[in-house]
């Protein structure tokens, strides 16, 4: 299809997003990440039934601990998508970075150049 | 006679007894008791002096308690176990005694989570019907807890309440009767309303017995409006009021509705007088003590019979 | 078990604020089972912290050990290498309340932190809910109450409920609260023993419970 997509997301492959642990967001961030988002198939039509829906609790989570240390929850995310949405994939690509880009850079990396 | 007060006579003679209650203020001024108090002078028996109600800090039950004994009002005082371990509810009671109190009514207390200290610790080492069981303990064996003997032996009625309208319903009459079992001699009950159900409960607390084993006060609290009447409804547990009673306090005029209130109040003692097993009734008028005279008397029960 | 839940992180965030280098310790017991103090826990606050100090400017360097169990000396003498050879400004417990006085008790020179609340003794209702069935009063009753413990779990601990302010199964302090008087008495009426629930129980001993003073254990045939 040759869609374009950002080229700053860099992709991760899991096998299905209920893989996605609290800690793989929490390192990203930490080592300098601007935001990260998960991709995940629709809801109801995960091949391991809940996957999905584990993943964006633990979304909401992280989002959770953001926020207790002052940090925009808006930097993690979860979408929703079925495989065969090559155009919906670009454009959420295209959104999230948009999103991010109005955020500004991590204030993780900012934080550490100040010092 | 158990302690020999009004209340206990009045019981004894055969009348239909009458007691009302007040609640101190949260503060320490003495005046508005003597005024709330002027307007139950003569109305009832005896005052129910509560005990911080709803977990509100107000001026301590036992302190009104005597100020109403100077009044020439004789008092029962309410005392809960949510505020004082048995070391201090049985000195409390000594003390009550000293100071010419004879009247106690024995509760647990509402949780403080309800009320304007909810970051407290509770106490709770005892709890409503084992506080009958000390009372009793320390009048008729003359013991505390402990079995250490008494230098002087105190004398009490000792009073519990007790909600018909909480659940499980089947329990509740085997729970009045846990309280005779430990010694209770006069009950006043929750607000009724719910007049079929209250009767219901009562049949079954005359047909084992109980009430010829105690005197059972029915709770009478005159509704002020219809917001109060929907209030109690949502509110307070079990006491669901009829919507036959909202319906009436629609009926009238907004700045009528306190006289209907009132009027129900009245029809519901009237009936009281007429259900077997009950001695009397006792008025909780919430802030509206100044009407308590006009349902005493609408009722048919004044002026209070005279015991010696 | 015993349940417990992490602190705050703004709390935890101000109880290291002057420190560069802390050990921070999880333990593989109850913590672990009721996933607030574990090895995984562990991660999530270290990364947590380690993000909001890069945030400021200002990083803090923090190493992670979760030990079999921090409420037995032979595990907690597993710290000494680490507190020894690191310069720790502090070592942060994930532990319930005994993990960091257990730390503390051993290790004599350094500060110590508390990073969770330690709630009470329950177990699990579902995947991630929890609740609170003994108080440990030390001298369990209850098997006269349906095998249901009024103390732990009545609002007002009654001996002999339920109060008055018990509603279609709820307590009055919260709909959420089961009323445990009203499953004591569905329970005692399944097992056709309601007619003990109709006997007054008496006043409670309670020297066996915390208020007779710190309690202590001891097994003579165990002990050395």
């Amino acid at each position: 299809m040759r869609l374009n997509y950002p080229s700053n997301v860099k992709i991760i492959n899991v096998p299905c997003t209920g893989r996605v642990d609290i800690l793989h967001l929490l390192k990203a961030v930490e080592d300098g990440a601007d935001g990260v988002y998960v991709a995940g198939c629709l809801e109801g039509d995960c091949h391991y039934l809940t996957g999905n829906l584990k993943a964006k609790k633990r979304v909401n989570y992280v989002k959770k601990v953001l926020e207790g240390i002052g940090m925009e929850p808006e930097r993690v995310e979860m979408y929703n998508m079925s495989a065969a949405e090559g155009a919906r994939f670009a454009e959420i690509a295209r959104e999230f970075t948009q999103r991010i880009q109005e955020l500004g850079p991590s204030p993780v990396r900012s934080g550490a150049k100040a010092a | 006679m158990k302690a020999g007060s009004k209340l206990e006579k009045v019981f004894a003679a055969g009348h239909f007894a009458v007691t009302g209650e007040l609640g101190p203020p949260r503060g320490a001024d003495a005046h508005h008791i003597h005024e709330k108090a002027e307007y139950l002078k003569g109305m009832v028996e005896s005052v129910n002096v509560t005990d911080n109600q709803t977990a509100v800090v107000r001026m301590a039950s036992m302190a009104v308690c005597r100020l109403l004994l100077d009044m020439g009002i004789e008092p029962n005082l309410q005392m809960v176990c949510r505020d004082r371990n048995r070391l201090a509810i049985q000195a409390d009671l000594l003390g009550a005694s000293a100071l010419g109190i004879k009247n106690v009514l024995c509760l647990s207390g509402d949780h403080q989570k309800f009320g304007d200290h909810p970051q407290a610790k509770n106490v709770f080492d005892i709890d409503s019907i084992q506080l009958i069981a000390v009372l009793k303990k320390m009048r008729d064996e003359g013991k505390l807890i402990n079995d250490h003997e008494c230098e002087g032996i105190p004398q009490y009625f000792i009073g519990a309440a007790v909600n018909p309208f909480a659940d499980p319903f089947e329990f509740r009459v085997t729970r009045l009767k846990k309280k005779i079992d430990a010694g209770v001699d006069f009950i006043q009950t929750q607000c009724i309303y719910n007049m079929e159900k209250f009767h219901t409960y009562m049949q079954q607390a005359y047909d084992q017995g109980l009430t010829e084993k105690c005197y059972v006060m029915a709770g009478i609290t005159p509704l002020k409006s219809v917001g109060m009447a929907r209030y109690m409804q949502k509110f307070v547990p079990g006491l669901d009021v009829p919507e036959e009673y909202i319906e009436r306090l629609k009926g009238v005029d907004k700045k009528k509705q306190g006289d209907e209130g009132i009027k129900i109040a009245i029809e519901q003692i009237q009936e009281m007088k007429e259900t077997k097993g009950i001695a009397g009734v006792h008025v909780m008028a919430i802030e509206w003590e100044e009407r308590v005279e006009e349902i005493v008397s609408g009722a048919g029960l004044l002026p209070r019979p005279e015991v010696s | 078990m015993v349940v417990a839940e992490q602190k705050p992180i703004e709390e935890i965030l101000v109880m290291v604020a002057d420190f560069n280098k802390v050990l921070l310790t999880g333990c593989k017991g109850c913590v672990t089972v009721c996933c607030s103090g574990g090895q995984k826990e562990v991660g999530i606050l270290a990364s947590a912290l380690k993000i909001a100090r890069k945030k400021e400017g200002r990083e803090i360097e923090i190493d992670e050990i979760t030990l079999e169990r921090q409420c037995d000396p032979e595990y907690v003498d597993q710290l000494e290498e680490p507190i020894a050879s690191n310069k720790y400004d502090a070592v942060l417990s994930m532990a319930c309340s005994v993990g960091p006085q257990y730390i503390a008790k051993r290790y004599e020179d350094i500060l110590v932190y508390p990073c969770l609340n330690t709630t009470f003794i329950g177990g699990a209702l579902e995947h991630g809910v929890w609740a609170e069935f003994c108080q440990a009063c030390g001298s369990c009753g209850i098997h006269n109450f349906g095998a249901l413990c009024p103390i732990a779990r009545c609002a007002k601990s009654l001996m002999n409920g339920p109060c008055g302010g018990s509603a279609g199964g709820k307590c009055e302090i919260s709909p959420e609260t089961d009323c445990v008087w009203h499953l004591i008495y569905e329970r005692m009426s399944r097992l056709g023993q309601l007619d003990k629930m109709g006997n007054v129980v008496m006043f409670k001993d309670w020297t066996s419970s915390r208020d007779g003073g710190p309690r202590k254990m001891v097994r003579e045939d165990l002990k050395q």
